[in-house]
């Protein structure tokens, strides 16, 4: 029909309309829904059979009309956003589930009353939430300084084999799993006090603040190797001591970037189970004391809340969904504050 | 006198201007030992407390009654869920690193990557409800599928009916490492050189023809380490394991849809901990330290590896 013969086909020649990948993702949804129906799969096998159609139908369709190179591009391009669509299927059925079962007990009581003395059904985690602030807290008062002078080290002081050392046992730091920073936390306590039922706050936030401790070092130094050098130098020509550089100059420039490092540390250590598990043990009154006693926090709650849910189980199951769904708000919207400094202090750093 | 006194008071002087810069760079200093003490002290506090292990009693140690007995099967559990983790996200991980670094439209591509980090945020415990309540139930048909039709490979024998198996132990890791392997992905395919990719296009190649041969073979180093980081984070991964998985800490099996599965160290210590006291804490420091040496070795591997390909860029 073309005038043309296909062998000099232009860009033109023999390429699929727009419309084409419609055609066939319609087609295979109907295909996919009907096969998995009548060999009897659920919803998820619909979804699954439609797509592994759609995926080889339409690349074999395109492979047997373009021709084999722009066929397997589109092969490629259909499985690359496949792919995405595939990464987003986790994160929207997490937040999903976590609302739907969390809204339950998402209520005053909920916030205002702690577990001491609750049988069955009512009770809240509002010693849970307390705890979770104060170890939070304080293991950001221990890292946040160590983190940020250690980076400082690492930035404007140190050369040679001792700064390469740490910053090599930084990126070893940053691998440990957190289990064993709370091993080594329980090991430590248990050395010092010599009672190895020992639990606290304290312990918990020496167990988190391994943790912490390298994420703080790595994104303040990131920012600190962004400061222009141009800036310290005009300092020092002034006649400016070093330190007072430091702190007058490369520290405020930098502000924003390690706001953003140190808040995307926490919100990180906010969610750690199990370190909290070996250290800070598990109550169910309130204890504001991080040195003395055990120390409810919101994820052993839902870990425990679900593990040992009592009875009417269900009132520990909605309980343990109604505190996962307010540690993802927290976490989250740590997050959202990380992103929000890192955009209102943008274009100071550079 | 006024010659005497005059260099001393300068030096005086000069040495009281420099204290400030001397204490700041010692106690700058000082931070930076304090990590490395920190880091001998996990290594020595879990060796010093894993020496009673050894001379445990045989009745002192659960399953197996010696030490390599109890160990292997958890080493073995943390290793196959991890590397089954790492087969699941790693192709996934390259591809979203593409779509949002070569498909997807500029303007939306830094929306897109957030959410993907986005799943960085969810807690692990989380993840762990997510698995039991959401992703468990949802595999067990596929489970009985994959008996039904390939069950004459042992990967695939008797299946759960809760789907509490290795394998979806296996997915949520996946889903839980995929984060920090595409971030890397995506940082190394951005620095793949744009002459080169302008260059593949000019002369012709589709789009996947570019990525092949400029963006992929430039993102190998990339690739790996990220995926060795990964797996890092996939080997000291608990509570997500040690919810979803319904163990047996001294089997060792290749069924991965199985009733009872291999336990993971990570998920053996948090599950087993509580209830432990005297030499039974100290055989869980031991299989903790072990962890720590496994993941120390994955991690070095993947650092060793970045560094080279940085010398080579």
């Amino acid at each position: 029909m073309s005038p043309r013969g296909p062998r000099y086909g232009s860009r033109t020649q023999r390429q699929l309309p727009n419309w084409f990948l419609g055609v066939t993702g319609v087609g295979s949804v109907v295909v996919g829904t009907a096969g998995a129906l009548g060999l009897g799969g659920g919803p998820v096998a619909c979804v699954v059979l439609a797509l592994v159609i759609f995926v080889i139908g339409s690349s074999g369709i395109a492979i047997a009309v373009e021709g084999r190179r722009r066929g397997i591009n589109r092969l490629a391009t259909i499985l690359v956003c496949t792919a995405f669509g595939i990464a987003m299927v986790p994160l929207v059925s997490v937040v999903y589930v976590v609302i739907k079962n969390g809204l339950a007990r998402f209520d005053v009581q909920f916030f205002t009353y702690s577990l001491s003395g609750v049988i069955g059904a009512g009770g809240g985690a509002y010693h849970a939430i307390v705890g979770t602030v104060y170890i939070t807290l304080l293991t950001a008062v221990i890292s946040v300084p160590i983190g940020i002078l250690c980076s400082i080290y690492l930035v404007e002081y140190g050369r040679g084999p001792l700064a390469r050392a740490i910053t090599f046992f930084v990126d070893v730091m940053t691998g440990i799993p957190s289990i064993v920073a709370g091993l080594f936390a329980f090991a430590l306590f248990e050395l010092v006090t010599q009672d190895p039922g020992y639990r606290s706050g304290l312990a918990g936030a020496v167990a988190l603040s391994v943790l912490m401790i390298p994420v703080v070092v790595r994104s303040t130094e990131e920012v600190l190797r962004l400061v222009p050098a141009e800036l310290r130098e005009a300092s020092y020509a002034l006649g400016t001591r070093k330190w007072k550089t430091i702190v007058r100059i490369v520290l405020p420039t930098a502000i924003g970037g390690i706001v953003t490092g140190v808040t995307i540390s926490i919100a990180r250590v906010t969610g750690e189970t199990a370190p909290l598990l070996l250290t800070a043990g598990f109550s169910n009154a309130t204890n504001t004391n991080l040195f003395d006693g055990r120390m409810a926090n919101l994820p052993e709650y839902i870990y425990f809340q679900f593990t040992n849910p009592g009875v009417p189980v269900q009132a520990g199951v909605d309980r343990a969904w109604t505190a996962a769904l307010v540690l993802i708000m927290i976490v989250m919207l740590l997050n959202l504050l990380a992103r929000l400094v890192a955009r209102i202090f943008r274009p100071k750093i550079s | 006198m006024t010659t005497i006194s005059s260099p001393s008071a300068r030096r005086g002087r000069r040495a009281r201007q420099s204290g400030g810069d001397a204490v700041f760079a010692g106690v700058s200093l000082a931070a930076g030992i304090a990590i490395l003490v920190v880091l001998a002290g996990v290594a020595v506090f879990l060796i010093v407390q894993s020496v009673p292990a050894f001379s445990a009693a045989k009745s002192d140690i659960p399953g197996a009654g010696s030490l390599l007995g109890y160990l292997a099967p958890l080493a073995f559990g943390t290793v196959l869920s991890a590397v089954l983790a790492l087969l699941f996200a790693v192709p996934l991980a390259v591809a979203i690193a593409l779509f949002i670094t070569h498909y997807a439209p500029r303007r939306l591509a830094q929306a897109l990557g957030y959410l993907v980090d986005l799943l960085a945020a969810v807690p692990s415990v989380v993840f762990g409800l997510w698995g039991i309540f959401w992703l468990a139930p949802k595999l067990v048909p596929l489970y009985l599928w994959l008996n039904d039709n390939l069950g004459f490979l042992p990967i695939f024998g008797s299946p759960s009916v809760t789907g509490r198996t290795i394998l979806t132990a296996s997915l949520v890791l996946a889903v839980m490492i995929l984060p920090i392997v595409t971030a890397i992905c995506r940082e190394v395919f951005l620095q793949a050189p744009k002459l080169q990719e302008e260059a593949a296009l000019a002369l012709g190649a589709t789009r996947w023809e570019m990525i092949r041969m400029a963006v992929l073979p430039f993102g190998r180093a990339g690739i790996v380490s990220g995926a060795m980081l990964g797996l890092g984070r996939a080997l000291g991964e608990t509570l997500a394991v040690a919810l979803v998985l319904s163990v047996d800490p001294t089997l060792i099996t290749a069924n991965l849809i199985g009733t009872t599965n291999p336990s993971t160290i990570a998920a053996n210590i948090a599950l087993q901990f509580p209830e432990s006291f005297g030499v039974s804490v100290n055989i869980l420091i031991l299989s903790g330290l072990l962890l720590f040496v496994i993941t120390f070795v994955v991690n070095l591997a993947a650092r060793t590896i970045v560094a080279k390909s940085a010398v080579k860029v």
